[in-house]
């Protein structure tokens, strides 16, 4: 029965989002308050029934109800709850419950805490949530319904696929999914402006705390599954410039440059033809993203199915958006006016610069991940660009983008002094010079490049670190001023110098891995060692062990330092999911410091022997610490209480519209 | 500078760029695409020795010979040809006879794939796509 509701709830969304998308819109035309004002209730309320939709699906998921067929297709009795619950998203037909779920909620918080803005720009963006969301709920009960009834219900489901059954995966789709969706506010402001013709700070104000929580997720997203390919693939690797890990990966450098045209907007009212241009491309990347992941496109482990009227239909939604988006803003952009003056020497020239970059780089990340498709629907070859094309094309533009990153938030407004700043960061720089050296010296002689790439990374981390001290004033005033200064900055300026900290961190991470890792591939009998960097690891035995849902094989390993310190066991092991039949590799993993062994298993040799193999993974950990001090800086400058000058109307109820509506500066 | 040099200081500077990265990008996609092959199109196609492709098809029926160290031999075929690639390392997790693969690397003086890296699906519903593409057209494929 909670079935059917659930069902019905999602139509009636269905519904509720068409009212969304016009009346709002036509209320705006007409200058009718009225009609302008039906955007809140039907957002919240189409909210709510999507929420009762999805919490339909879960209760089934959770209860393991068979007689549901995405239940049955998903998920089994013998699951771990936690995993019932995580089931719920793990298939093609949740996750897009998911999303329009999320979608929903974006739009209920812009009717809650939007109460400030401009009534039309409000109705406006509230319309555009509203098309967003009818197309995607259409796509839902058209050809992805999650409640299609199985009848008779059989005994026993077929469970998730097993390398789905993780915390990380937990964790990695909501957080993805709260990015992607994210940027659609950013969007619907962007074509709220073109459809009224105006723009202004204060649009900057409110768009740059939308696309700056939407960054932070998509950041924490993006980390998380490159964490959960890394230990759960059993392969060691971080990244595999996989087309769905661009897919993600292009809305968030998309997203990274939206964040700073909007601070040159916010603060200086300049590039605002342009600022709009990277909101719609950016929430274009994000649907890509869905079409590429979604239409079986591609083959990877998030096609969960290949239905060709999905791609076609999803590919439909992304023309309209896109192709409408564009159009709109190729006949409405000149409408918008120019905006401030500026020398290319300053803060904004410095940000222009990291736009450039960022969206190049972009470019050449979007080439490489549909020139394959393109040349199989042109010529029908088929070919693979793989992580070379990417380190050759990518590595080259992201480089000097880093390199400069330390200058820009030490450069002023409107005139900059390129000497002052380098003068400045002399320190830095010569401390980054050191760390690099020591890398070479100490750590691996034979690796010019790996040092180079760890002292960028030291470099952006005392960057950000100079920024603090020199705001602050330490050195020049005296101790207790300084520290009072530096209690008193705003909060985005901290946001600022950590987001740009955690790039380095995970530079560093990046640089020593990918050139000092080491590798062991050994066939060991038990009682035999392996030794790599330092470390043995002895074999000791293989033992079953029988879980919820699966048996597995583990190998006990023993680790010591080559001085004979112990450190104690590591477990390995292949494990195999009884209802699928299907083995996966859980790896050992022992983090030393910020640095990891990862020890993995292979196939038994034909003398009994168990193939192993072993890596040790140098500073790996700040891969994946980076991203979480990206977020946490994200997360400061979100939460900067600095009051807003020029605000476009007095606070209705200031207690609730600060959360949503400060933004954050720097 | 006046608002029209200033704009044309950022154009040049945009389109230097764009030049940088678009002659990457052409010099990549040159050196660093490599084709997808079946055993059967080697024919049609020669290969040279060292030059990087995929390879794929079936793990031919009883082809897998493991060494007592770590290395593996098995053969790739698509029902016509067959292929012997040699990989040393460990296999993905549903590797099996008779089970569609992608391996990745280049031909040696003995006309044996040296494979630096074999791909399997990662589900029992899921082949790689050229690999069943190819099968179906060369009308082997068995829905299962």
């Amino acid at each position: 029965m909670s079935i059917e509701l659930g069902h019905f709830a999602l139509v009636l969304a269905f519904a509720l989002a068409l009212v969304q998308m016009c009346v709002p819109i036509i209320g705006g035309q007409l200058k009718n308050e009225t009609l302008m004002r039906v955007g809140e209730p039907t957002a919240m309320a189409g909210f709510a029934l999507i929420s009762l939709s999805f919490a339909a699906l879960l209760s089934a998921y959770v209860l393991s109800d068979f007689s549901v067929l995405n239940v049955w297709e998903n998920s089994h009795s013998a699951k771990p709850l936690l995993y019932k619950i995580t089931g719920t998203w793990g298939n093609h037909e949740g996750s897009m419950l998911l999303w329009v779920l999320i979608l929903a909620f974006f739009g209920a918080l812009v009717a809650l805490f939007g109460r400030n803005l401009p009534l039309t720009l409000r109705a406006n963006v509230l319309g555009v949530q509203g098309a967003i969301g009818s197309a995607f709920l259409l796509f839902i009960l058209m050809t992805s319904n999650p409640f299609t009834r199985l009848d008779p219900a059989p005994m026993q489901g077929r469970d998730l696929n097993p390398i789905l059954q993780d915390v990380g995966l937990a964790v990695h789709p909501p957080l993805l999914y709260l990015g992607y969706v994210g940027f659609s506010v950013s969007f619907s402001f962007a074509i709220a402006a073109l459809i009224e013709g105006r723009i202004d700070a204060a649009w900057a104000r409110w768009v740059r705390p939308w696309t700056l929580a939407a960054w932070m997720f998509l950041t924490g997203g993006i980390a998380m599954g490159s964490y959960w390919a890394y230990y759960e693939l059993g392969w060691g690797g971080f990244w595999f410039w996989d087309p769905v890990e661009n897919a993600s990966l292009l809305p968030w450098l998309g997203g990274t440059a939206l964040l700073h045209s909007a601070l040159v907007m916010e603060k200086r009212s300049a590039l605002k033809i342009w600022t709009v241009l990277l909101a719609i491309l950016t929430f274009s990347l994000s649907l890509l993203g869905t079409f590429l992941v979604r239409s079986g496109v591609l083959t990877s482990v998030h096609a969960f199915a290949t239905d060709p009227a999905r791609g076609v239909f999803i590919l439909g939604i992304l023309m309209l958006f896109i192709g409408g988006s564009l159009a709109l803003f190729a006949w409405r952009a000149g409408s918008l006016t120019a905006g401030g003056l500026f020398q290319p020497i300053s803060r904004e020239g410095a940000l222009v610069l990291n736009n450039l970059i960022l969206t190049t780089a972009t470019a050449t990340v979007l080439i490489g991940t549909l020139y394959p498709l393109l040349i199989e629907a042109l010529l029908g070859e088929k070919i693979s660009v793989g992580p070379p094309f990417f380190n050759l094309t990518f590595g080259p533009l992201m480089l000097p983008l880093l390199a400069i990153v330390p200058f820009g938030p030490l450069l002023a407004w409107k005139r900059g002094d390129l000497w002052a700043a380098s003068q400045r960061l002399f320190f830095a720089f010569g401390a980054a010079l050191l760390v690099a050296m020591l890398a070479y010296v100490v750590i691996d002689p034979s690796s010019v490049l790996g040092a180079a790439g760890i002292g960028l990374g030291a470099w952006l981390v005392l960057g950000a670190a100079t920024d603090i001290v020199l705001k602050s004033g330490f050195g020049k005033a005296t101790g207790a001023v300084a520290w009072r200064r530096l209690i008193g900055l705003p909060r985005s300026v901290f946001g600022t110098a950590l987001a740009h900290a955690g790039l380095g961190l995970t530079m560093i991470g990046i640089a020593a891995v990918s050139t000092q890792q080491e590798e062991r591939i050994v066939a060991l009998q038990p009682g035999e060692t392996v030794e790599i960097h330092g470390f043995v690891l002895r074999f000791e035995s293989l033992r079953p062990f029988t879980g919820p849902n699966y048996t597995e094989d583990q190998a006990h390993f023993v680790l010591n330092r080559v001085t004979g310190k112990p450190l104690g066991a590591v477990v390995s092991a292949k494990r195999l999911y009884q209802a699928r039949q299907m083995p996966t590799t859980e790896a050992g993993i022992r983090t030393l410091g910020l640095s990891q062994l990862y020890v993995s298993l292979g196939d038994r040799t034909p003398n009994g022997a168990l193939v192993v193999r072993v890596w040790w993974k140098p500073f790996v950990t700040l891969i994946w610490l980076g991203a979480l001090v990206m977020m946490a800086g994200g997360a400061v400058s979100l939460l900067d209480r600095r009051l807003r000058v020029g605000a476009p109307m007095p606070r209705a109820k200031p207690g609730k519209a600060k959360v949503a509506g400060e933004g954050a500066r720097g | 500078m006046t608002r029209k040099q200033k704009r044309l200081t950022i154009i040049a500077g945009a389109i230097g760029f764009l030049a940088i990265a678009t002659g990457l990008t052409l010099y990549a996609l040159r050196q660093q695409t490599s084709y997808f092959y079946m055993p059967a199109d080697l024919e049609a196609r020669p290969v040279a020795e060292g030059q990087r492709i995929r390879l794929g098809g079936l793990v031919e029926e009883g082809s897998i010979q493991r060494s007592d160290d770590t290395h593996v031999r098995f053969a790739v075929t698509d029902g016509e040809q067959s292929v012997t690639v040699k990989y040393a390392g460990i296999l993905p997790d549903l590797f099996r006879e008779g089970q569609g693969v992608v391996t990745e690397g280049a031909f040696d003086g003995a006309h044996v794939f040296v494979a630096d890296s074999v791909l399997a699906k990662h589900d029992e519903n899921y082949m790689p796509r050229e690999v069943a593409d190819s099968l179906k057209e060369k009308g082997v494929w068995q829905e299962n």
